[in-house]
């Protein structure tokens, strides 16, 4: 206990050190809570545990431990089960080591870190989740920040009108305009951008400014939002209904009827429209995971230097201390580099849905081929 | 596993958030910045050809005032030309009128002269008669105070006459 105590205030001070260098206040600690709230075990630092936990999502948000003082914001949990509604706060759950009202949180199998309820019989059921976690929590955050930047922005272009932007949105005003020429434009064409680009505008915008939120290590920043596969599951979502929906006649032709292709790859096995309809749901599939995958990537890169400090720090402090140099260092360069990557993935979402709403308003150019 | 197992509520929250972004912008932010971005390009556009042609009536003007110049420096010298033509004329005209006026005046003076200088000798030759008459008279007067002589002198002028 008195090793644990004082590797836990040298990683304290670890934690201070690049925190007053850095301004990195990201809750480093928050995997690690379990481990000294769960008593005489050997705290081991879990590498792979910390940086998972602080990429997932979260009933509450983890800002800081110090001995046994844990300073986090709760969440309300909001629960449907059994045809009833539960709201309580996330502080219930006592961090996870509690059960509120025959509910927990999951520490194992598939279900881990959802809030589950058991049976009598031992059954793990789960009930419907419409909690506002650590990445809701975010997602309103950044999403109020979005309409509030663009509505004054939106005011701004109503003052000036024929004038030169100012302050904000002459900062904003080249992303615009480089989504509407370089992306909307050129992937649609200039007959059917518009109906596209107030779309293509808010998913850049949104994808971009919480991939930046994301790398931001101090609350309300620091949330994995845009590397969670729900959130770009729903953005891929959007790209795919509004493709399907606004795909003109040769779009669904060329998927049932694939002009250019050997009948017999349509008779009797509808094989060419079997693979064209797969494509359909793969490109969205695609979209959902490249984003998710870059930028779960990113951040684990980055918790991973900062981990080795913590590694190094357990058989020895100064060895600690002495790798955080180099640990950090490699850190700052990940993290400018995922300043880039927030961008390009952006970009490459945005693009990618251009691309395939370009795709679903084509006018056939090969009309011929098949009459 | 937590990574790829998406949470029902953080898909409901997500659709909303994002839903309600994306129609909030698109209904109050997108429409005005994308309008005014247009409208900017636009007058941009219209501004830029306004100096074009600006620019080329300049042009267009400018040369206009250097052929409005070029003819008026032209009729300039026309109408000096002319000028100078009809002054040399005029002084040619009147040298002429002159001199031939002068030539008259000559020739009248002369023609007076003349006419003087005649009247002049006609009295002279009559002056020079008569005071020959005179000379003549008091010459014989002189002689015939014999009546002798008289006679004599009559008798040779009547034989003078005779004998014409």
């Amino acid at each position: 206990m008195a090793y644990f105590q004082g590797f836990h205030i040298n990683r304290i001070l670890v934690y201070f050190m690049f925190f007053a260098f850095i301004g990195l206040s990201n809750p480093l600690m928050a995997g690690s809570d379990e481990h000294h709230e769960s008593g005489e075990d050997a705290p081991k630092f879990d590498a792979g545990r910390v940086i998972i936990d602080h990429i997932v999502d979260a009933y509450e948000w983890h800002i800081l431990d110090y001995g046994n003082f844990h300073l986090s914001v709760p969440f309300p949990v909001i629960l449907y089960d059994e045809g009833q509604w539960y709201v309580f706060m996330s502080s219930k759950f006592k961090h996870g080591h509690a059960s509120y009202l025959g509910y927990e949180i999951a520490h194992d199998g598939d279900l881990k870190g959802k809030i589950v309820r058991k049976t009598q019989d031992g059954e793990i059921v789960r009930p419907w989740d419409l909690s506002i976690t650590k990445n809701v929590f975010s997602l309103f955050f950044s999403s109020a920040l979005i309409i509030i930047l663009f509505m004054s922005i939106s005011r701004a272009y109503k003052r000036t009108r024929k004038h030169a932007p100012k302050g904000l949105q002459s900062l904003l005003e080249p992303l615009i305009v480089f989504i509407r020429d370089e992306i909307a434009i050129t992937s649609i064409g200039r007959k059917n951008y518009e109906k596209f680009l107030p779309f293509l505008l808010t998913v850049f915008f949104f994808i971009f400014f919480n991939n930046l939120l994301g790398i931001i290590p101090i609350f309300p920043g620091g949330a994995n939002v845009t590397g969670n596969i729900a959130v770009t599951g729903v953005l891929a979502l959007f790209t795919f209904f509004i493709t399907a929906i606004r795909a003109n006649k040769n779009y669904w032709a060329h998927i049932f009827n694939t002009p250019g292709v050997p009948w017999w790859l349509k008779v009797p096995i509808p094989l060419m429209p079997i693979i064209e309809l797969v494509g359909v749901f793969t490109k969205p599939f695609v979209l959902m995971v490249r984003l998710f995958a870059n930028i779960t990537a990113g951040h684990i890169i980055i918790l991973g230097f900062i981990s080795l400090i913590f590694v190094f720090g357990q058989s020895n402090v100064f060895a600690g201390y002495g790798i955080s140099i180099i640990s950090i260092s490699l850190a700052i360069f990940i993290f400018f580099l995922e300043l880039l990557v927030a961008f390009i993935q952006a970009y490459v979402f945005t693009l990618l849905s251009a691309i395939y709403f370009g795709m679903a308003n084509e006018e056939h150019h090969h009309e011929e081929e098949h009459h | 596993m937590e990574l790829v197992n998406p949470g029902i509520g953080l898909i409901f929250w997500m659709t909303l958030a994002f839903g309600t972004v994306f129609f909030v912008l698109s209904k109050f932010a997108w429409p005005s910045i994308t309008r005014a971005l247009k409208e900017r390009e636009l007058h941009i556009e219209e501004a830029l050809q306004a100096a074009d042609i600006t620019r080329e009536e300049m042009k267009k003007l400018k040369i206009d005032n250097e052929k409005l110049l070029k003819e008026a420096k032209e009729e300039r010298d026309a109408i000096m030309n002319d000028a100078r033509k009809i002054r040399d004329k005029m002084i040619d005209e009147a040298r002429l009128k002159a001199n031939l006026e002068a030539d008259r005046i000559v020739e009248s003076a002369r023609e007076r002269i003349e006419n003087e200088k005649m009247a002049a000798l006609v009295e002279v030759k009559n002056q020079i008669a008569k005071v020959s008459i005179d000379i003549a008279e008091m010459i014989l007067r002189e002689k015939m105070q014999n009546t002798k002589a008289q006679t004599d002198y009559i008798e040779k002028l009547i034989n003078e006459s005779q004998l014409n």
